[in-house]
């Protein structure tokens, strides 16, 4: 298995559509196959282990992921928000190799990684430059075809590192090639659909939306820096059908939308999104503001090749017509497991599987599960399991709630709590904006309840009262023994709360 | 007669078929299409074979064909004439609800 074998059925059935655009610069799937050949040729020079690419995204981005497949080297994207400092210890990892980047990047990091000897180097080229050159005329493609080994490694992404060092998680030929063909239909896209992606590269949707789009012979427009006047004018222009996002730009995009007088997104037809939490009342608006769009929220990670649960159209329309509550609780799930995926909801301290409707752990089960990181070997267990480390449930239903990271929870005198749970009871407080409840050293209990909030504008809902809100609704010990009023939380660019950022500025307070 | 090994390619030796095994069986069974058993990709198809009428209903591509017990799995990575069969009994193509996109 090997991604280059769904990029050549793409080339070989509809070569001369566009697969990728940039601005006014486009490549047919022929074009795409042909760059990925002969960057391969150049890739292949029997020093060269591992390819990385430090840039927005760009049409030298599909050429990366599929060349260095062909030439059976591990791509890995990295973050361009990262120190150099970050980026020193993230290289060492990827040696001996090759960083492509921006021309001032190249021109500050070429020198000092240069400087290495033997097996310890990485050469350093622009963008521009791997383009131009797998673009050239009369480059000639690899001669030896693609390996076939499901083992290999396709892709290394480094996790975000909202706990801690970054560490690169490991995606296999045959995690994204079985993730491919389970969730995507071959060639079902229609010839004039054409997806928005502003997902960074170095975020697994990213990658993820790369292979998925070839798969089904969608165009996808590439829109490297997000502004919601941007993705709105570019989404009209392009009659764009379809779109990922996270909610932090859906959030902008609902703001900006309500302000014009029509609003209207007629071409969209489907809208996914993911990434992180979706507050209700912003999809809520969001599918008010698009009545002709269908929504679907997918849930993955890193280590599982991206998509493994979704709510998708139906449900969220049936979620939103509903006098249930159980069932209209459902728009703020993230649906339920794709066909070719299991999971089971594990209790924190024995792991044995919980009933319906009980919290826990969430395992994942599935050829597209990789759950493995460089140098620590797969995490999976002896039956193929691997542990989330989210927090969940499944309803009776069989949809999947998620409680956010179990590394965030707070234990309290020997009481397990979800933060999740405690900032879903402060938002619905009509003067709450944000929230994000963390625990706080406490000599008593180990743990104590700290919540940080955004209040509305003309809203100032006292401490006590916030207190007593959260008392009214959940136990007395998940009611926060300190409050503290912030302008706005921290979150990085794909919209997850840094909840470190908060623990530390709260600690630094005492 | 080629190895099913899952990932590797494979070709009919009697059509224009190509084929990548998604699941091999545990067990040897013998891989046909247009009913001449499936050769390497790379492998020289043997002359003057043909597609035997009762192995005639095609191949499409990015299908996926399995039997009944779904422990085979064959996709087509390149369509043909000639249809495939495991063991002598006919693969069907697996029936896939298509998922909403999600990236």
């Amino acid at each position: 298995m090997n991604l280059m074998m769904l990029l050549e059925m793409a080339a070989g059935a509809y070569g001369d559509r566009v697969a990728f655009q940039n601005g006014s610069e486009s490549l047919t799937y022929q074009e795409l196959f042909d760059a990925a050949g002969a960057l391969a040729a150049d890739l292949s020079d029997g020093r060269t282990q591992h390819l990385a690419m430090l840039d927005e995204s760009s049409l030298a981005l599909p050429v990366a992921v599929f060349g260095a497949s062909w030439a059976g080297v591990p791509f890995a994207p990295l973050n361009y928000r990262l120190t150099d400092p970050e980026l020193d210890s993230l290289l060492d990892q990827l040696q001996p190799g090759r960083l492509v980047t921006d021309e001032e990047r190249a021109g500050r990091l070429g020198a000092r990684v240069d400087a290495n000897e033997g097996d310890h180097y990485v050469s350093v080229s622009t963008t521009d430059d791997l383009l131009s050159g797998a673009r050239a005329d009369g480059a000639s493609l690899r001669e030896e075809p693609w390996s076939t080994e499901m083992e290999d490694t396709a892709i290394l992404l480094f996790t975000s590192g909202t706990t801690g060092a970054p560490k690169a998680a490991v995606l296999r030929q045959k995690h994204l090639v079985s993730y491919v063909l389970g969730s995507v239909e071959f060639m079902g896209a229609d010839e004039n659909d054409a997806s928005l992606s502003c997902v960074p590269p170095y975020h697994i949707a990213g990658m993820a939306g790369i292979v998925s789009a070839v798969y089904s012979g969608r165009r996808v427009i590439q829109l490297p820096k997000f502004t919601a006047e941007d993705w709105i004018a570019t989404a009209r222009e392009q009659n764009v059908s379809h779109a990922m996002v996270v909610p932090t730009m859906l959030s902008r995009i609902v703001d900006v939308l309500e302000e014009e007088k029509d609003a209207g997104m007629p071409n969209l037809r489907n809208l996914a999104y993911g990434g992180g939490k979706m507050p209700q009342s912003v999809i809520e608006k969001a599918m008010e503001l698009f009545p002709d769009t269908s929504f679907t929220n997918a849930y993955g990670l890193t280590e599982t090749s991206s998509t493994i649960s979704l709510l998708g159209p139906d449900d969220h329309r049936e979620a939103m017509a509903s006098a249930d509550e159980a069932v209209r609780r459902r728009l703020v799930s993230v649906g339920q497991p794709l066909p070719t995926i299991e999971v089971s909801i594990r209790d924190v301290d024995t792991e044995e599987p919980v009933a319906a409707g009980e919290r826990g752990l969430i395992f994942v089960r599935g050829e597209q599960v990789s759950g493995e990181y460089r140098g620590k070997g797969s995490l999976l267990d002896a039956e193929g399991w691997f542990n989330t480390r989210d927090g969940g449930y499944l309803d009776e239903g069989g949809y999947l709630f998620l409680e956010g990271r179990m590394d965030d929870v707070i234990v309290r005198g020997g009481e397990n709590m979800s933060p999740g749970e405690i900032e879903d009871v402060l938002l619905t407080h009509v003067g709450i904006q944000d929230a994000c409840v963390i625990g706080i050293p406490d000599e008593q209990w180990g743990e104590a309840v700290a919540a940080v909030v955004v209040t509305r504008k003309d809203a100032a809902p006292s401490a006590a009262e916030l207190q007593q809100w959260v008392k009214d609704r959940l136990r007395s010990s998940r009611t926060p023994e300190r409050v503290e009023f912030w302008e706005e939380l921290p979150y990085n660019e794909t919209g997850k709360l840094l909840r470190r950022e908060v623990r530390e500025a709260l600690r630094d307070d005492d | 007669m080629a190895v099913l090994k899952a990932g590797s390619r494979l070709k009919s030796a009697v059509c224009s078929s190509e084929l990548m095994v998604v699941v091999a069986p545990a067990e040897d069974v013998t891989l046909t299409c247009g009913g001449a058993p499936v050769i390497e990709l790379g492998a020289d198809a043997p002359a003057g074979g043909e597609v035997d009428a009762d192995h005639k209903n095609g191949t499409q591509m990015g299908k996926r064909y399995t039997n009944e017990a779904g422990d085979i799995e064959i996709l087509c990575t390149k369509p043909g004439e000639g249809s495939l069969a495991s063991g002598g009994t006919a693969l069907e193509i697996k029936g896939a609800k298509p998922l909403p996109s999600s990236d």
